[in-house]
């Protein structure tokens, strides 16, 4: 059944959550740190896992898939939510932000691939 | 009219589902008619909602307005966090152990990067408090590390909808410049588009380049960019934050 797949979703997400709370905690910060990442990696882990062995079935699949296409939807909810009339006033940082962290992931592209190239060729 | 804003109202999600999918709907048409998909549908509709927000006003943008405010329950923390652990789903732990060491290295320095940059260049232009070096650094990364960030760090709903726009411009960049740089890049093998994703990220920016570049690569490119989330949201609020918050003080 579909819902099977959400509820693993869910236990994934509380565990992800409750490992970023305690995290957070250890470093005396009242946030979540890195709990959504946590609940990725474990989710990661567990489909990987389980498909090997073949019990996860395409049902359950399509209950955690469902959730998956929903990403773009609910991003778009978001940022329909957000106080975009303040954050307009900072609207050039957002440009600059962008083009020039951009620039620099662009620019250490193919330092990475000669390197790894080089890597893997010796 | 006014019954119907109380109706719209009292079942705020299920007009938000309705209003999404509309306004997605619209944006997919205008990126396949009016950009022949150069622009991503995704970057459009999440650029529609941030000028509709705007217009909607207020603390929590549209969703302000009584009858919108089922927006700020879909597209609120828990329904996104949900929703983006569930892509998780699309990528593959031996995928990436294929790739190995250096995926895992790509990824890392491709979030450190675009967060130390994005970070400085927000510091640059005022934003010196660590919680607004963060989420604008994550935003860096991608549009969902800065909200992500800024809703664990505490940061203000401003920075975070600045986040949002950062990631959103870096999306738009990385899928209309790809082909144009693909090959003085490198990007013409797996191996190769597996650590433009990993490095660049954005996960919506790099499937839409390189499908414009060589549909063959979009899987591999997509699911190091979909690690390089995972890898963002892993780090930016909790190891990098941390950092920050000590150079910057709290």
């Amino acid at each position: 059944m579909k819902i099977y797949g959400v509820s693993i979703l869910a236990g994934c997400f509380l565990v992800g959550h409750i490992l970023g709370d305690q995290l957070g905690k250890s470093f005396g910060m009242t946030g979540n740190l890195g709990g959504v990442g946590f609940a990725m990696l474990i989710l990661i882990l567990f489909n990987d896992y389980f498909k090997k062995k073949g019990i996860l079935k395409p049902e359950t699949e399509s209950g955690m898939l469902f959730w998956s296409t929903m990403y773009i939807p609910v991003v778009v909810a978001m940022s329909a939510s957000q106080n975009v009339k303040a954050a307009l006033s900072g609207g050039w940082v957002a440009l600059f932000v962008g083009v020039f962290a951009t620039a620099a992931c662009y620019a250490l592209v193919p330092i990475v691939i000669k390197f790894v190239k080089n890597k893997t060729q010796q | 009219m006014k019954d119907l804003a109380g109706i719209l109202d009292k079942n705020g999600l299920v007009f938000a589902f309705l209003f999404v999918g509309v306004v997605m709907y619209l944006s997919y048409i205008i990126s396949k008619k009016l950009t022949n998909h150069k622009i991503p549908g995704a970057a459009i509709a999440i650029s529609v909602g941030l000028i509709l927000a705007y217009f909607g006003g207020g603390e929590k943008g549209l969703a302000s307005v009584p009858a919108f405010s089922g927006l700020a329950i879909l597209g609120g923390s828990m329904m996104r966090d949900f929703a983006i652990v569930a892509t998780a789903m699309g990528a593959s732990f031996s995928e990436i152990k294929k790739t190995g060491l250096v995926g895992i290295f790509c990824l890392v320095i491709g979030t450190v990067i675009a967060f130390v940059i994005g970070g400085c260049i927000g510091y640059a232009l005022g934003y010196t408090d660590a919680k607004s070096f963060a989420t604008i650094g994550g935003g860096a990364c991608t549009f969902i590390v800065g909200p992500i960030t800024g809703g664990a760090v505490g940061a203000s709903s401003e920075v975070i909808a600045i986040s949002i726009a950062i990631g959103v411009i870096k999306s738009v960049i990385v899928t209309i410049s790809t082909p144009f740089f693909a090959k003085k890049l490198g990007i013409s093998d797996p191996q190769s588009a597996m650590i433009f994703g990993g490095v660049v990220g954005s996960t919506s920016g790099v499937s839409a380049g390189l499908a414009a570049t060589d549909i063959k690569l979009v899987p591999y490119g997509a699911l190091t960019a979909t690690f390089h989330t995972a890898m963002g949201c892993l780090l930016c609020p909790s190891i990098l934050y941390f950092i920050v918050n000590k150079i910057l003080g709290a």
